[in-house]
């Protein structure tokens, strides 16, 4: 009956648990930044870093196709930048074409991948998927330890990191160095991607940035709780989504995903002051109060 | 040649002694987005703390001024210096209040929050804000009229609200030279004449402001030194004497509806002689 809840699954629990915290804490800044598609690029700008890793390996490598995302993600920041600086191509037409272009790349590798003899294919498609089962404890050691360093960070320059995304030229005539700041964030985007990709997938790990920081904005104006939230969400619908994908054998990506969607529409929906029944509620309340006042001939007040 | 260079230069910094070195010097700044020139040859030096309008019409380059001399955008050419030194190096004596279309307002901070990130600057990486900078930053907040609103989320605010939100995180700043970019947009009648006797108590605390402003017939009840701006600087100096109506109709070119105003202008300025 708890066949699912072994040892192994106990370690990816912890995996995810972490993952999920990091990329609904760097969700936030992401979204607050205007950024969001920005994580989505980045996700799909990873596959060829992942397939050149794996043919340069021979081997389903962790580490090595972690880094290798975290490379060509690099790469695909460097194109944007390139494009801002030196076209006038908007910054939604540069993203998608980051995103096909390299997602095409890897995809042209990835076939390259498959008609090799070689056995372990199957690593690459998690990457692409997500599929958490697969991961193993020296996996998470590495999730664990990227994660708790992207945390230790954010918790260190909470302070100028919420200017930044605020309201950089500000900053920049306080004398923070805004666009290095600017480019950490970036960063820690990359960073949280790369971390989340083995367990969500490349297709769906925008959302994982995006939907915890969407529904936990709902119940909150405060920076701080917001980030808290999120990170909460996130790491919910992680445990979730992974104990339901084990439980009935579909992908794992899939499922935090759809764990993710349903806090947002739980908060959307119930959360006090900002959802939609809330909102309803207090404006029939408040019209009836003034209609009574009316009634009873009272001034307006002030 | 190159001697002579070097003994220019090394003799230079004792001349300056001699001589006050400026509050703010503008030295031949040219700036341009792409390839069209915004500001072109702006020279402005100001000697002695005072209140300095900076007035043209729409696309004149007057955020783009200050914005260069905060070294917010890159100069074509020419150079700035603040108190005789690179502006890098006098972050903490500048205060800044950008257009308030600047920021995102549904952004999830409190108007406290706001005015503390004026502190920011001399609390230095990693700190957070204390006691002491919550009872500055509340003081500030006082000195608008703002101090019922702190924990408001700031997107909860009026457009008056945010700007003089925006003004007491200026304060906050504590510093010597404030530069506002249209503090007195959208505001009513109270507000505005509330901001400019904060503007006036700042001035007489012995710090220089210089202030984008819209409105041609408070300009000479309001500031003690103009800048006409219109890519290039048409005029700068006391208003008394450069805001006059061919300086006015040079800056703003012949259009038609700024030329009622403009004898308003005039006349108001009369009226103040
Ligand atoms: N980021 C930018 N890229 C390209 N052109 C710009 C940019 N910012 C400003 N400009 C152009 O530079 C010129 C000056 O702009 P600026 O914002 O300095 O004017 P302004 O005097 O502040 O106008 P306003 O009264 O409307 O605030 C305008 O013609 C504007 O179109
Ligand atoms: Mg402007």
């Amino acid at each position: 009956m708890t066949d699912w809840l072994t040892y192994n699954s106990l370690i990816v629990l912890q995996g995810v648990t972490l993952l999920g915290a990091c990329s609904g804490v760097i969700g936030c800044f992401a979204v607050l930044r205007r950024r969001s598609l920005v994580g989505d690029a980045l996700a799909h700008a990873s596959l060829p870093g992942v397939c050149l890793a794996y043919l340069i390996i021979g081997e389903k490598h962790f580490f090595a196709m972690l880094i290798g995302a975290f490379l060509s993600g690099l790469l695909g920041i460097g194109f944007l930048a390139i494009l801002r600086k030196f076209t006038r191509i908007k910054e939604d037409a540069g993203i998608a074409i980051l995103l096909s272009v390299f997602f095409g790349a890897g995809i042209v590798l990835r076939s390259v991948i498959q008609q090799m003899p070689a056995s372990g294919r199957a690593g690459l498609d998690s990457f692409i998927f997500g599929h958490s089962a697969g991961i193993v404890q020296s996996d998470v050691h590495w999730i664990t330890g990227l994660s708790a360093g992207t945390l230790l960070i954010v918790l260190l320059c909470y302070k100028e990191f919420r200017l930044v995304a605020f309201d950089p030229e500000f900053a920049q005539v306080q004398g923070w160095p805004a666009r290095l700041l600017d480019f950490a964030l970036m960063l820690l985007l990359l960073g949280a991607v790369v971390i989340g990709l083995p367990a969500v997938g490349i297709l769906l790990m925008a959302a994982m940035l995006i939907i915890p920081a969407a529904a936990a904005r709902f119940w909150t104006q405060r920076f701080s709780f917001l980030l808290l939230l999120s990170a909460g969400a996130g790491m919910g619908s992680g445990i979730v989504g992974t104990i339901l994908s084990a439980k009935f054998g579909v992908p794992t990506g899939a499922c935090i995903i759809l764990v993710c969607a349903a806090f947002f529409f739980i908060s959307l929906l119930f959360a006090p002051g900002r959802g939609v029944v809330a909102r309803i509620l207090a404006r029939q309340r408040n019209n009836l109060a003034l209609q009574a006042q009316m009634k009873a001939g009272e001034e307006p007040p002030p | 040649m190159n001697a002579m260079h070097t003994v220019d230069s090394s003799a230079a910094p004792t001349i300056k002694h001699a001589v006050k070195v400026p509050i703010l010097d503008v030295h031949d700044v040219t700036v341009a987005y792409h390839r069209k020139p915004v500001l072109w040859d702006i020279d402005l030096t100001l000697t002695q703390p005072c209140l300095l309008g900076i007035v043209g019409p729409n696309g004149a380059g007057k955020s783009t001024l200050i914005k260069a001399i905060l070294g917010l955008v890159p100069l074509v050419s020419g150079s700035v210096q603040i108190f005789g030194q690179p502006v890098t190096s006098q972050r903490k004596r500048i205060g800044y209040v950008p257009q308030r279309e600047s920021v995102d307002w549904e952004f999830p901070v409190s108007v406290l929050d706001v005015v503390l990130m004026g502190t920011y600057g001399s609390l230095g990486w990693f700190r957070r804000p204390g006691a002491t900078e919550k009872a500055w930053a509340r003081q500030c907040l006082d000195m608008v009229g703002l101090r019922d609103l702190e924990d408001r989320q700031i997107g909860q605010l009026s457009g008056g609200q945010q700007q003089r939100t925006f003004l007491a995180r200026a304060l906050a700043q504590q510093a010597d030279v404030y530069f506002m970019d249209e503090p007195f947009a959208g505001v009513d009648a109270a507000t505005e004449r509330a901001i400019f006797s904060l503007l006036v108590n700042l001035r007489e605390q012995g710090k220089t402001v210089l202030v984008v402003h819209h409105d041609l017939r408070t300009v000479p009840a309001y500031f003690d030194q103009v800048a006409l701006l219109n890519v290039r600087l048409v005029g700068s100096g006391p208003t008394a004497t450069v805001f006059n109506e061919g300086n006015l109709r040079q800056t703003y070119g012949g259009r038609l509806a700024v030329l009622e105003t403009l004898s308003q202008a005039v006349e108001a300025q009369e009226r103040t002689k």
